[in-house]
């Protein structure tokens, strides 16, 4: 048998047809499903009078406009475009009998903390959702990536997708990391080197020392930020971590089923003498704990580097760095560290997770943040939320002077009422820094749970290593 | 599903990198539960001020450029959240292709599933393309997706790659949903086949 990456088995173990050009019909384990890419899908179904192919691998939850202050299952306390959002949603899970977790229920929260939360994220599956940060399931070894609305209409029919094979892309991160630094400085690291579009066209596997050392949290954040560098996907072969992980969750196999399960993971790997179409290795002593300076995810520089200037750059990236330059508020050779901010956003599936929590609470522990700064913790779930407080970690936040939300998207996107205000400069954990993103004019800078904490003690970008 | 054999219309440049879908479609305008409308607000911060006027130099703001149906942009168009509000808005704008030298992935995806037309091309292509986008109502280039050529106002021709289902696909305005029904057979055994070896998913 000639040998194969883990995107080949995984792949080649989904393939429900293949047309004589490679036009393969993908079938799809599970399906994620929130309220804002999907009205239009369910419609589409209704129109056709077609029901859900497969509503068992099917599980709906609202997340990415829903408010993070009490009282928000009362629709009157949610703005009216979005309570009809959550409504078609609760609607259509019903009406359509797939797995729902509704606002009100404590297991609600952003769609890529909640699957792997409740063991719907195993192993070899393939995973899709109307929202491209679902490369964040790629940590256990699943197949995983965004699609639009109409392709939800299609997997929803069909449980299937339109695919054709993508190339094969390793990215090794060999030995240890330096303290200070996360996974979060490794997939801002790695796309700063690739760039925004260096991984199109590829499914891009994550390897060497310094990922098989991070925990399943930390490496949901480097695939999550996969799709920030163009790649279709972002892969972590599954081990004892991602067993462990997954093991007596809610949705996952048990006993014998559990066996038999780990029998067929642990072949989930690459082959040694396995082709790949492209490789980059990193040396883990090398990242620093990183900041982004501009308004694309590859605008990445270390928290000890200056501002850059446009002419720093080449061909069509001058006229764009000139203009992230201006719609940030910057100025060429400023030390990054003296860059004054607003505003700390927590948050997001990206880093709002229960370790993600506690490396800033780390950092904040007995300590106040800077007179005048707005700051929020909006936990992932409902369940990292609260054991956060078991842990005592939202005292820290709240003792500090964070607010401590309920969970969603929030501010990652914006959706709901947490927003930028025009020119307002946010430290935040989550994943974009386009313009507007986190609110019109606002200004987003990238960073670790570490950094954002250390940011919110001094109210400038801050280097967390000075505060460890 | 649109059709989309050829088209000659005016083009409008936008050199800009790493055009994002927040660009494109800003999120306050993903709280509709319908797909039409959204041309109104296609790349609304570049476009509109807060008050929603014009911004004199957005490039479809101009009278050479306000009716234009091909956009021609710098590498990696489409980045960013997977809103398939950002072709919808494109579409529902009268833009019917798209000419870069890369694009996102899964925007790319979008694009077929809506009529649209996303065609790469090399950098010295789109340079020249860009020039000619740039003469605006003056103007207009053709695209054949059949041929598979790009005809600049001057007559210069590029030939561009297109996977060869998606142009089927394209050029009889085909449903998906329709086309996967009809191998529902082999959906139906590979079901079987996986609950037998893999009875956990």
């Amino acid at each position: 048998m000639s040998p194969k990456t883990l995107y080949d088995k995984i792949w080649d173990a989904h393939v429900a047809h293949e047309a004589e050009d490679g036009t393969c019909l993908l079938y799809i384990d599970r399906h994620l499903v929130h309220e804002v890419t999907s009205p239009q899908a369910f419609e589409g179904l209704r129109m056709a009078n077609r029901p859900v192919r497969a509503p068992d691998k099917t599980i709906a939850v609202p997340d990415h406009n829903v408010p993070t202050t009490p009282g928000r299952e009362d629709p009157k306390n949610m703005t009216e475009d979005s309570a009809i959002q959550v409504a078609a949603l609760d609607k259509n899970a019903k009406d359509f009998g797939i797995h729902y977790y509704p606002v009100s229920d404590v297991r609600q929260g952003i769609v890529h903390i909640v699957g792997p939360e409740q063991g719907w994220t195993l192993p070899g599956m393939t995973v899709v959702c109307g929202d491209s940060h679902t490369a964040t399931h790629g940590a256990f070894g699943a197949l995983a990536h965004g699609i639009g609305t109409s392709e939800v209409e299609h997997v929803l029919a069909t449980q299937t997708l339109i695919q054709k094979k993508s190339k094969n892309m390793k990215v090794e991160i060999t030995g240890k990391l330096r303290p200070g630094v996360t996974a979060k400085d490794i997939t801002l690291s790695v796309i700063g080197e690739t760039g925004t579009a260096g991984g199109t066209g590829y499914v891009i596997e994550y390897c060497g020392e310094a990922i098989r050392d991070l925990s399943m949290e930390g490496r949901m954040t480097v695939c999550n930020m996969a799709i920030e560098g163009g790649a279709h996907a972002g892969l972590i072969a599954p081990d004892e971590k991602t067993f462990e992980y997954v093991k007596g969750r809610p949705h996952a196999p048990k006993g014998a089923q559990f066996e038999a399960a780990m029998e067929w993971w642990k072949t989930l790997y690459s082959d040694d003498d396995a082709q790949w179409d492209k490789v980059i290795t990193i040396k883990g002593e090398d990242i620093a704990p990183v900041v982004t300076w501009g308004t694309s995810p590859e605008d990445v520089l270390p928290i000890t580097a200056n501002v850059p200037s446009a002419d720093d750059f080449e061909g069509g990236k001058v006229g764009a760095a000139q203009r992230s330059l201006d719609y940030m508020g910057l100025t060429p050779g400023t030390p990054l560290s003296d860059i004054e901010i607003d505003t700390v956003f927590i948050g997001s599936c990206t880093n709002g997770r229960i370790e993600d929590l506690r490396a800033a609470a780390e950092i904040l522990k007995g300590k106040k943040i800077k007179d005048g700064l707005r700051a929020m913790v909006v936990p992932g779930s409902g369940l990292v939320r609260l054991q956060a407080e078991e842990e005592g970690l939202a005292d820290i936040f709240k003792e500090a002077g964070f607010e401590w939300r309920l969970a969603g998207c929030s501010m990652c996107l914006a959706m709901n009422p947490d927003q930028l205000a025009e020119g307002e400069r946010c430290v935040s954990t989550s994943n974009r820094n386009f313009e507007g993103r986190q609110g019109y004019k606002g200004r987003t800078h990238l960073v670790s749970p570490g950094m954002a904490a250390a940011a919110a003690l001094t109210g400038k970008l801050t280097d967390v290593r000075e505060m460890m | 599903m649109d059709k989309f054999e050829t088209l000659t219309g005016i083009a409008a440049p936008m050199p800009l990198v790493n055009i994002d879908t927040d660009m494109i479609i800003p999120k306050q305008f993903l709280k509709t539960i319908k797909r039409s409308g959204l041309g109104a607000n296609l790349f609304d911060e570049m476009r509109f001020d807060r008050q929603g006027n014009e911004i004199a130099d957005f490039v479809l703001n101009q009278d050479a450029h306000r009716e234009a149906e091909i956009l021609v942009a710098g590498d990696n168009f489409g980045c960013g959240s997977s809103r398939e509000h950002a072709p919808w808005a494109i579409k529902d704008f009268g833009i019917r292709c798209v000419i870069s030298t890369s694009f996102a992935d899964i925007f790319h995806n979008n694009c077929f599933k809506n009529g649209i037309l996303p065609i790469a091309l090399p950098q010295e292509a789109v340079d020249v393309l860009m020039k000619d986008a740039e003469k605006g109502a003056n103007a207009r280039m053709t695209v054949d997706l059949e041929n598979q050529t790009v005809i600049t106002s001057d007559g210069e021709n590029f030939s561009f790659e297109v996977d060869a289902f998606k142009k089927h696909c394209l050029l009889e305005g085909l449903d998906d949903i329709g086309l996967t029904m009809e191998k529902a057979s082999s959906i139906d055994s590979f079901e079987a086949q996986a609950a037998q070896a893999r009875p956990w998913v």
